[in-house]
C-alpha cells in the first residue's frame, strides 16, 4: 500500500498543506480533495510544504497544474517548499520552476504572501 | 563475465494500488544491478510512470486486468519490459510537449512519457495487432557495478 497522508495547518493569512510519504497515480486524490476544500473554503493563499514528500510522479504534479489556474485567478498562490533534491529534480525535469515559486523554507513562502497581500 | 543477466518477472494486477509493489521491485532490481541511488529513483520513477499509462490509458482503469514487468540485462543495457494487454498506445503520441506550452496552458496530463524519455535511455514501444503490448525501457549499467 502506498503512504500518502497531506494535513492542513493554520499559518498566518495562508494556509499550510504538509504532504507526507508517496504521491502517486493511487494517492493524488487525496491531494486533490485537499485542495477542494481550501478552494471551496475560500482558502487561495496556500503553500506546500514537501519536506516529508518522499516520492513524486506526474500524476502528482498534475494535481497542482489542476488547481494553480483556478487559485490564481482568485488572486492566490500555490508555494511549494521544502523539498528534498529527490522530489525537486522530478519539478525542475517538467519545468515547473518557470511557473511556481517554490522555496527552501516555509517562512520564505508565507513572508512572500505576507509582503504581497500588504501592497 | 555474462553479458546477460536471468530475466525476473512480476505480475501485478492493473490498478494504482500496485504501484508501490512496482516500485519496490524495480527498486530492489536496479541496486541489484549496481545503480547508485539517484539513478535507482529515475528508472523506478519511470516504470512508474510506465505503469500509470497502461492503467491509465491501455486498460482504461479495469482493474481485473495484469502487468508483467520484467527485468534483466543485455550487455551493457538494464532492460525493463512492461506488457500488457490492452488498448495499443499511439507511438504518434510521443514527440515531446513543449513543456512551457504545456505549463502555460496548465495541461494536465501527457508528461508521464516526456518523464520517461529524460529519465531513460531509451524508451521504445512494441505493439502489434492481436498481440501484446510492450514497453521497453533501458538504462546503461553504471561502468564499475557494485556488485
Amino acid at each position: 500500500m502506498t503512504e500518502f497522508k497531506v494535513q492542513e495547518r493554520p499559518g498566518e493569512g495562508v494556509s499550510i498543506l504538509d504532504l507526507r510519504g508517496y504521491l502517486d497515480a493511487h494517492t493524488a486524490t487525496d491531494l486533490e480533495n485537499a485542495f477542494q476544500r481550501l478552494l471551496g473554503a475560500k482558502k487561495f493563499n496556500i503553500v506546500v510544504n514537501c519536506r516529508d514528500l518522499s516520492y513524486i510522479s506526474s500524476a502528482g504534479l498534475g494535481v497542482f497544474m489542476a488547481y494553480i489556474e483556478d487559485v490564481r485567478k482568485n488572486n492566490g498562490d500555490i508555494k511549494l517548499t521544502n523539498m528534498t533534491p529527490k522530489v525537486y529534480n522530478v519539478f525542475d525535469l517538467l519545468g515547473f520552476p518557470i511557473l511556481y515559486e517554490i522555496y527552501k523554507d516555509e517562512s520564505e513562502a508565507i513572508s512572500k504572501f505576507q509582503n504581497t497581500t500588504k501592497h | 563475465m555474462s553479458s546477460t543477466s536471468k530475466t525476473i518477472s512480476k505480475i501485478v494486477s492493473s490498478n494504482t494500488e500496485s504501484l508501490s509493489d512496482i516500485r519496490e521491485f524495480v527498486a530492489g532490481q536496479a541496486r541489484t544491478h549496481g545503480f547508485p541511488e539517484d539513478e535507482v529513483a529515475n528508472i523506478v520513477l519511470a516504470v512508474d510512470e510506465a505503469c500509470t499509462n497502461i492503467i491509465k490509458h491501455a486498460y482504461r482503469f479495469a482493474s481485473d486486468k495484469q502487468i508483467e514487468i520484467s527485468v534483466g540485462r543485455q550487455g551493457r543495457e538494464f532492460e525493463v519490459i512492461i506488457s500488457d494487454d490492452g488498448r495499443s498506445f499511439d507511438p504518434a503520441a510521443l514527440r515531446n510537449p513543449d513543456l512551457k506550452e504545456h505549463l502555460t496552458h496548465y495541461r494536465r496530463g501527457g508528461l508521464g512519457v516526456y518523464l520517461m524519455k529524460k529519465l531513460m535511455d531509451t524508451v521504445e514501444y512494441q505493439f502489434q495487432p492481436g498481440q501484446r503490448n510492450h514497453v521497453r525501457l533501458v538504462k546503461f549499467l553504471p561502468a564499475s557495478p557494485s556488485r
